[in-house]
């Protein structure tokens, strides 16, 4: 997918996210970007729809439930979250949307902080193969690919997207 | 080196002592304990990487900051804890040191948090303890005690950076320090550029300098010019004969005071394990002052100890899986 095609994506997004954001009349959002693609996603939306929020950062590393499987990393950056969290509207950012294990791993760290007021979920790549009940409020594309397939988000500049896998 | 510490691929199993330890495994001690520091930050001070894991503190010697912070690190990790005061437990009743672990493992738990006034009791537990639970030595005799030492690597690269310039120097009582052992070890691992021990001839041991630390016997030249002073706490539980004629000498000879400081570098920090002896080791002008990081070790032995019970449990299993999204 080109770079050009990704700045489309994002653009789609964030005029879905601002119409989003009127309805509901949220201003005093948090947007919360998932280490690594999903920061880069996040800062990408963030400026877009000009948010005076700072953007927070959430490395759910220690939320992993593989952690047993595959040991844990050494340089996990901390989570950064510049607001609170308690009664507060969050749009949570991710790359790609594949298992929903991410994303149940970020809910989980995000309500250790406080109970937010809603999570909507934004995500660049939706494709197929969840193993748990996670849907995406705004979504940049779906895709749908064959097992063993995998589709990796590379940047943060410039962002690009490659499907690897042998199947 | 057959290092019993390590798993096939040179991960932490156990935890026994920083010696025959390489420099790339001290260096994933401080990272990871730096991944964790904040922890205590959010509104639930956990984060689940143990989560159902259960770890038992196994204290043959009483302690009140090691175990607490053991314990606190554990429970930051959401493993389940339970504590064991041997001393006023079985080995008073005359049960052997593997007959207390085989009852031990019976409970089904993931780690032992060892103290003990025998030096090699953590080693020796952990060639006999069951493959899947993993040791951690929080002070053995005179021998190591390692977490002590990743806490102050971890304090000293917090205020300096890089080791490799500094001049470091323990002061007090060697002889009896598994602080001072271990310290030794992990700072001449990191590479650090001279280490020092200053203290009386009769709390030195004999042929300390094979560890590759220079010998000072004058408090004032010993802390001339450095970087990181490490106080120890005069260890009068466990000496045995006349080593000292009184404390009240000891700290005119040898306690750390405003004045003395004035020798090492502006920017030298004051280090100390703990428990404190004011007026014996050290002037409490020093130990409240400005240059003292004492209570920041305190803080920083929650994050390492979190470390290095995460990464030992984390050698487990290892099938290696991709991430998934």
């Amino acid at each position: 997918m080109s770079i050009n095609q990704i700045d489309m994506l994002l653009c789609s997004m964030a005029n879905y996210l601002n119409q989003h954001l009127k309805i509901k009349n949220r201003d005093d959002v948090l947007m919360i970007g998932i280490h690594t693609g999903g920061v880069w996603v996040a800062e990408r939306l963030h400026s877009l729809l000009n948010l005076s929020t700072p953007l927070g950062q959430l490395n759910i590393a220690f939320y992993r439930d593989d952690f047993s499987h595959i040991g844990l990393h050494p340089h996990v950056k901390p989570s950064t979250l510049p607001l609170e969290v308690e009664n507060r509207h969050i749009i949570l950012v991710d790359d790609v949307l594949h298992t929903g294990r991410t994303i149940r791993a970020a809910l989980n760290e995000i309500f250790d902080y406080g109970r937010p007021a809603s999570v909507t979920l934004a995500v660049l790549v939706e494709r197929n193969g969840r193993e748990l009940p996670i849907q995406p409020d705004v979504i940049g594309c779906s895709l749908c690919l064959e097992n063993g397939k995998h589709i990796k988000l590379h940047g943060p500049d410039p962002l690009c997207l490659e499907i690897r896998g042998t199947a | 080196m057959n290092n019993i510490q390590l798993d096939s691929q040179n991960r932490l199993k156990h935890f026994l002592g920083i010696e025959g330890l390489k420099r790339d495994l001290l260096i994933e001690i401080l990272d990871t304990a730096a991944s964790l520091i904040n922890v205590h930050e959010k509104a639930v001070k956990k984060v689940p990487l143990l989560r159902g894991k259960m770890v038992i503190n196994l204290f043959f010697e009483p302690s009140t900051r090691t175990r607490t912070t053991f314990e606190l690190a554990a429970k930051r990790l959401s493993a389940d804890v339970l504590n064991f005061n041997i001393d006023t437990s079985s080995s008073s009743k005359g049960e052997t040191l593997i007959d207390m672990l085989r009852n031990l493992e019976a409970m089904h738990c993931d780690m032992f948090v060892v103290r003990h006034n025998a030096s090699g009791a953590a080693h020796f537990m952990a060639q006999h303890v069951a493959s899947h639970i993993s040791i951690i030595n929080a002070g053995d005799g005179q021998h190591e005690h390692p977490t002590q030492a990743m806490l102050d690597m971890y304090t000293i690269r917090q205020y300096k950076s890089d080791f490799t310039p500094l001049r470091v120097a323990i002061v007090g009582d060697i002889l009896h320090s598994r602080v001072a052992r271990s310290n030794i070890h992990a700072l001449t691992i990191l590479g650090a550029s001279e280490v020092r021990v200053v203290g009386p001839k009769t709390l030195i041991p004999k042929g300390i300098e094979e560890l590759g630390v220079k010998v000072f016997h004058d408090l004032k030249r010993g802390l001339c010019d450095v970087d990181v002073i490490i106080m120890l706490r005069l260890q009068r539980e466990r000496m045995q004969g006349a080593l000292l004629p009184s404390a009240y000498e000891y700290f005119q000879y040898y306690g750390l005071t405003e004045k003395i400081l004035n020798v090492a570098h502006p920017d030298a920090i004051v280090m100390h394990p703990g428990p404190i002896n004011r007026g014996v080791e050290i002037d409490s002008t020093v130990a409240d002052g400005v240059r003292s990081v004492i209570l920041q070790q305190v803080s920083n032995g929650i994050a390492v100890r979190m470390a290095v019970m995460a990464m030992t449990l984390s050698t487990m299993e290892s099938p290696s899986l991709k991430k998934e999204q």
